[in-house]
């Protein structure tokens, strides 16, 4: 049985954030929730998963987040507790169902999990999604802790069936990957079926019925501003409601999410609790202003401690104009805390020190100037990858030509670095089909792009159908491993569940999906079969208009995992004549140096035989039992 | 009580994360409030993982730069990597047994001197263990235990507020039954050797 669905109430376990608020949802009484992967969100995803298959849960992997949005509010208007789990880019995908969502509302809680990344650990950008908040006016919860994440999705079900509208929860990375002590409550039972009732004029979001719903949404927003005014996740500190009584001295500081725990260590540790007031934002949109007001009435100062986009300072700054209120309030700038990456205890100590002027002295970091520099550690395909494989036959296939290398989201970005250097492009998930149109019709350059099974389907077909329909001309890799490598070898419409021993699944061909959309030249490869492959890729490449190559092999990492990989290892024997071919064109982390020759550590060879293939002594054989 | 902070950095494969959960359940156990949290790296494809626990009042997850009371390297070239987080009181474990990075192994980076590199964070820190986690853990029966071995050394130290058999009691429940055994063993050798 999963963990999490442990019933023992008041026990407590050291869970991951992502653990705790699957707890929370499931103590909430979730019943229905659907994703696409994403980190930092995928652990949420991952053990809803499991427990959908050991309980009554409902729970999928969505093709792309607006799928996942649209399913989820569905159950919702059908009266069943639901979630939507997406990483913050994610939500710029199911942002067009949201916006619209909002004016439609549901019936039955439902929350959408947005999961931002500052400091991009594994993201595109550091978008700050609270201003989703304001474009849509939904609600926006953020915890600060673990704990705290875990009862406040409790709220978020309890406020968003209040409002009628989804509620949008924003983690941070330091959420969801963090990992801390929480007390388990009582799990609700859920309610799994619904029922829908027809009522097409507050449904079916024709203008005039839009134009009702606006203003039905507007209202919901007042009510959700007078509920975040006396809410409990929007406190002054020492006293959890929204009495002044708690706090007291000149100096106020307004923080939220992970940047409130930094705060209350530096005010600690800076020794100036006497003199600082915390007004603490867990329920961020709309903003409690009359809260605020009353806060700053009692500052003579005031600092915002937030990480990303000064959201909650303009908000501050508006209420204090509005209350008359001219005192010095700040929170991004040169001096103050910057808009780039993650907060740290350090840098919020310094920054509060310098605002307050509180005499502090920085822990003396030890001078390391004169240690010798270490050998980077760069993360990199895995030994036998299929990625590395499909890189060197196309490399070798377009040996001559002007090429650009649009790319996409997923394990095979890391192609970018040398020796690959198969990437010149990317902006985000499906990007590699579409920017693949625009390049072919503006460069004289033979456009070459690469997109994995799951992205392809996330987002890659419409701009293959767009490439058949306008006519454009390029060469699509589908880089067709078996499964959602990157994110933790999540299922996708391609892949074959029957492998995971699951039933109840459809599945749809890549090859079929393809030739269906209009493509002429399709062409299969196996990259383990080095020769015949770039004999092939050649042929697609010379094709004038659409040509698509699926390249189609299981992610070792996924066969090592389902016991598929293969047996036989290799080795270097004594014909190697050191042109090193296999280290400088493959780079296959399998291979290392030993009194200058190369050799293979067959702990991590997984015996794909790409190497061999390419030796141009055939020197490397495989190990003999 | 006062915060101490915990900083564990390895490489992706050697165990980092059940050491900090056992660490943390071993806490929980104790009584003593915890956060922790984890960079991944993308640790299954040969990158660092580095976790930061904080055991006591503290409310943040995260230990900046020169704030760890004590730092823990799987891995020597990634102890020496992870040095901006120590000050001149920090307490340094180190498993002397190199995983050289892909670059070094092709011959396109210089590993780190072993000798140098201990010599380095002894003038660094206030004091270094250094011992060879992959030997002790062959000798404790699983060469996979190097993240008991150095849980072992960690705890001797007495850095952290946690006694050593509750971390067993944590290793007991934490780990695989086959494993159970040689884990244990391969704490003791490590709180053996740290001396």
């Amino acid at each position: 049985m999963n963990k999490l669905l442990t019933k023992e109430r008041g026990r407590k376990m050291f869970l991951l954030g992502n653990e705790a608020i699957v707890r929370g949802a499931i103590e909430a009484g979730l019943a229905f929730g659907a994703t696409y992967p994403g980190t930092p969100s995928s652990e949420i995803s991952a053990n809803l998963f499991e427990i959908s298959q050991e309980s009554d849960l409902y729970f999928e992997y969505s093709t792309n987040e607006k799928v996942a949005l649209e399913v989820a509010a569905a159950a919702a208007n059908s009266g069943v507790r639901s979630m939507a789990i997406m990483k913050h880019v994610g939500l710029n995908v199911a942002a067009d169902a949201l916006m619209t969502l909002a004016y439609v509302g549901v019936k039955a809680g439902m929350v959408v999990l947005s999961a931002d990344d500052p400091f991009m650990f594994s993201s595109q950008n550091e978008q700050d999604n609270r201003y989703y908040g304001k474009l849509s006016g939904l609600p926006v919860l953020e915890p600060s802790t673990i704990e705290e994440a875990k009862e406040m999705i409790k709220y978020a079900f309890d406020l968003s069936e209040k409002l009628q509208e989804p509620v949008l929860f924003r983690t941070t990375t330091r959420i969801n990957h963090s990992t801390g002590i929480v007390t388990l409550g009582d799990i609700a039972p859920p309610k799994t079926s619904g029922d829908f009732t027809k009522d097409p004029f507050n449904y079916v979001t024709v203008p005039a019925v839009s134009r009702n719903l606006h203003i039905k949404l507007l209202k919901h927003w007042d009510e959700a501003r007078s509920i975040a005014e006396g809410s409990p996740y929007n406190f002054i500190e020492a006293c959890p409601g929204n009495s002044l009584a708690g706090g007291k001295g000149p100096y106020g500081i307004i923080c939220n999410g992970v940047s409130y725990g930094y705060v209350r260590d530096a005010v600690k540790d800076l020794d100036i609790e006497g003199k600082v007031r915390i007004l603490r934002i867990g329920f961020s949109n709309p903003m409690p202003g009359a809260l605020i007001k009353d806060f700053l009435k009692g500052c003579e100062k005031v600092l915002v401690a937030e990480e990303g986009e000064p959201y909650m300072e303009e908000a501050v700054k508006a209420f204090a104009q509005e209350a008359g209120l001219t005192l010095p309030i700040t929170g991004k700038g040169e001096e103050e805390f910057s808009r780039l990456f993650e907060f740290d205890p350090a840098g919020v100590r310094k920054v509060i020190a310098r605002y307050f002027n509180v005499p502090y002295e920085p822990v003396a970091v030890p001078d390391l100037s004169d240690v010798p520099e270490v050998p980077s550690r760069p993360p990199n395909l895995c030994a036998g990858c299929s990625h590395r494989a499909t890189f060197y036959i196309v490399k070798q296939a377009a040996e001559g030509m002007d090429t650009i290398f649009p790319t996409d989201i997923g394990c095979y970005t890391l192609g970018v670095l040398p020796p690959l250097s198969m990437a010149d492009f990317l902006i985000c998930m499906g990007s590699s089909v579409s920017t693949s149109c625009g390049f072919s019709k503006v460069t004289k350059k033979k456009v070459i792009s690469f997109i994995g099974d799951s992205t392809f389907f996330h987002s890659g077909i419409p701009g293959l159908i767009n490439a058949v329909f306008n006519n454009h001309n390029f060469t699509l890799f589908i880089l067709d491993n078996g499964t959602t490598a990157m994110t933790g070898h999540q299922p996708n419409p391609g892949v074959d569940t029957s492998l995971l021993n699951l039933t109840g699944y459809g599945r749809v061909s890549i090859e079929d999906m393809v030739r269906a959309a209009g493509v002429k030249e399709v062409t299969v490869i196996q990259p383990y079969k080095v020769k015949k492959s770039i004999e092939a890729v050649k042929k697609a490449l010379e094709f004038q208009g659409v040509s698509v190559v699926i390249s189609k092999e299981m992610c070792t990492l996924y066969a090592k995992g389902l016991k598929l990989q293969s047996k036989r290892r290799y080795q270097v024997g004594s014909k190697c004549k050191n042109h090193r071919d296999c280290i400088n064109l493959l780079a296959c982390p399998a291979f290392y140096l030993s009194e200058g020759r190369v050799q293979i550590d067959a702990a991590q060879c997984t015996g794909c035989s790409v190497c061999a293939q390419i030796c141009p002594e055939n020197a490397i054989t495989p190990i003999k039992d | 009580m006062n915060t101490t902070r915990l900083v564990i950095v390895a490489v992706g494969g050697q165990g980092n994360l059940l050491a900090s959960s056992v660490l943390g359940e071993a806490a929980l156990l104790s009584d003593i409030s915890v956060r922790m949290s984890e960079i991944h790296g993308m640790a299954q494809r040969g990158g660092v993982v580095e976790s930061a626990m904080l055991f006591g009042d503290a409310r943040s997850y995260v230990i900046s730069d020169g704030e760890a009371d004590v730092l823990v390297g799987f891995e020597p070239s990634e102890t020496l990597r992870a040095l901006k987080k120590c000050n001149r009181n920090t307490i340094v474990i180190t498993n002397l047994h190199p995983l050289p990075p892909f670059t070094v192994a092709i011959g396109k980076g210089v590993y780190p001197d072993l000798d140098e590199l201990q010599a380095t964070i002894r003038a660094k820190a206030a004091g270094l263990v250094a011992i060879d986690a992959v030997k002790l853990a062959r000798q404790a029966g699983n060469e996979l235990s190097v993240n008991m071995v150095l849980l072992g050394a960690l705890i001797r130290t007495g850095k952290l507020p946690i006694k050593a058999e509750t971390v067993k009691e944590a290793i007991r429940s934490r780990s695989k039954q086959a494993f159970v055994e040689s884990n244990i063993s391969a704490f003791d050798l490590g709180y053996g050797a740290a001396q």
